[in-house]
């Protein structure tokens, strides 16, 4: 079996078909871990000891285990689970399974913004008699979300490079659709190296800008580091 | 649940292969040689860019059609595809860390009279070394987890025996994949504790800028 260029060009359409699917899929994973990394954010400062506790185990649960065996169970098993079961289909499954263990980063992240904000900033607000909300809104927020933007970034990539898991349960992305196209043929090779060139044409570009974005963003908030600049050089 | 043993194995194969492939790709972009570093650049980019699951399938379907290539078994196209991938990943780490070890360092060594390769040996690497490990250890709970996908190329490992009992036992399902979940929980558990032991260990004794 060699390479053939007729066969790529006719298992084109149904990798691009996919490809929308899988974009779409990567955007809603991320909102949807957008959202409840904040949950969990919240979740973990209230001041009770116990629930903190809690909370962390079970990030630390979810981010521990594989997220394909998470979107397993949440496929396979959770329409049996007595009294809270239900049948989900499987691109809910995709957004809430890949949703849930990436917002456990996503927590961090947050955690780390909010945390690297100076204790005198929390202090001034509360010396200038600014309302809770205010705090947030006016002062805290506004400085700690910028530097956690590259971040955030990377794992938009890292998410778009896990959304192909969800083929397994069925939902029809680049490479659920490669897998059937080889599979009708006998000729996995064309639609595979297809399905990893698209991936690499999306995620290679996209990588790059938040890397630019990440010197834009120490040269703003790094005052140690006022160029921004990362070494690159060799050794000599 | 048979497969635990599988898992173990792919785990420790894959993490042995892919440091060092880490620390090849890692050394072969801090090349003299333009080529090597452009050829390794290019690896290091093209793994990172593409998904590990992708990756999988094609080591799988695609290597063995295109250049007849036959990985002796799945479990070593398994084993490769995760190696490769992550050794990519890795390798930016050794890159970093041997470029973060102070100049004055390399300076002092070369002020020493050492040759290229005993300044490396002797003095970079032994501060390198230790600001990788944490993320070494971050990487192996990755890799960890990563194993969970060779179940998808047929091998026989925890999860893949899990599949098969889900399938004669329907109504068990919930148990088998907490149980699984658990189980990979508790292979993870040592690995986050050394993770974190890591980390209070890698600031030692290290000078930096």
């Amino acid at each position: 079996m060699t390479w053939n260029w007729n066969y790529v060009v006719e298992s084109l359409p149904a990798i691009f078909q996919g490809m929308w699917i899988t974009l779409g899929l990567t955007i809603a994973c991320y909102l949807f871990a957008m959202l409840f990394g904040f949950v969990w954010t919240f979740v973990r400062r209230i001041p009770w000891r116990p629930l903190q506790m809690v909370v962390a185990f079970i990030m630390e649960f979810i981010r521990s285990t594989p997220p394909l065996v998470q979107l397993f169970f949440l496929y396979y098993a959770w329409p049996m689970v007595p009294y809270v079961g239900l049948t989900l289909d499987p691109i809910t499954v995709a957004i809430i399974g890949l949703g849930v263990h990436f917002s456990t980063y996503i927590a961090e992240i947050y955690r780390s913004g909010i945390e690297s904000i100076d204790k005198g900033q929390w202090e001034a607000a509360t010396a200038l008699n600014l309302s809770l909300k205010d705090k947030w809104t006016k002062i805290i927020l506004p400085q700690a979300i910028p530097p956690t933007i590259p971040m955030l970034g990377n794992y938009l990539i890292i998410m778009f490079k896990e959304v192909p898991l969800t083929s397994t349960i069925g939902v029809a992305g680049m490479l659920h659709m490669a897998n059937n196209f080889g599979s009708k043929n006998f000729a996995y090779l064309e639609p595979l190296t297809l399905v990893a060139l698209f991936f690499l044409v999306m995620s290679y570009p996209t990588a790059v800008l938040f890397r630019k974005l990440e010197q834009k963003m120490n040269r703003r908030f790094d005052k140690s580091n006022p160029t921004g600049k990362i070494d690159k050089g060799v050794v000599t | 649940m048979k497969g635990i043993n599988i898992t173990i194995t792919v785990l420790i194969a894959s993490a042995i292969l892919s440091y060092l492939v880490a620390f090849i790709a890692g050394f072969g972009r801090l090349s003299n040689n333009i080529f090597i570093r452009k050829f390794t650049g290019f690896y290091v980019e093209v793994f990172r860019g593409t998904s590990l699951i992708v990756q999988l399938f094609w080591f799988y379907y695609a290597l063995p059609g295109l250049f007849d290539i036959h990985l002796a078994s799945d479990f070593w196209a398994a084993v490769i595809a995760i190696a490769m991938n992550y050794g990519a990943y890795m390798s930016e780490i050794v890159r970093g860390s041997i470029l973060s070890v102070a100049k004055g360092q390399r300076e002092a060594a070369t002020a020493l009279n050492m040759s290229r390769f005993q300044r490396m040996r002797l003095v970079i690497l032994p501060q390198a070394v230790r600001m990788m490990l944490p993320e070494f250890g971050n990487y192996l709970i990755q890799m960890l987890k990563a194993t969970s996908l060779v179940s998808l190329v047929g091998l026989t490992d925890i999860l893949y025996h899990g599949d098969i009992f889900r399938s004669t036992h329907l109504s068990l399902a919930p148990t088998v994949y907490i149980l699984i979940l658990v189980f990979y929980f508790i292979l993870a558990l040592p690995l986050i504790w050394l993770t974190r032991w890591a980390e209070k260990q890698s600031s030692k004794g290290v000078a930096s800028e």
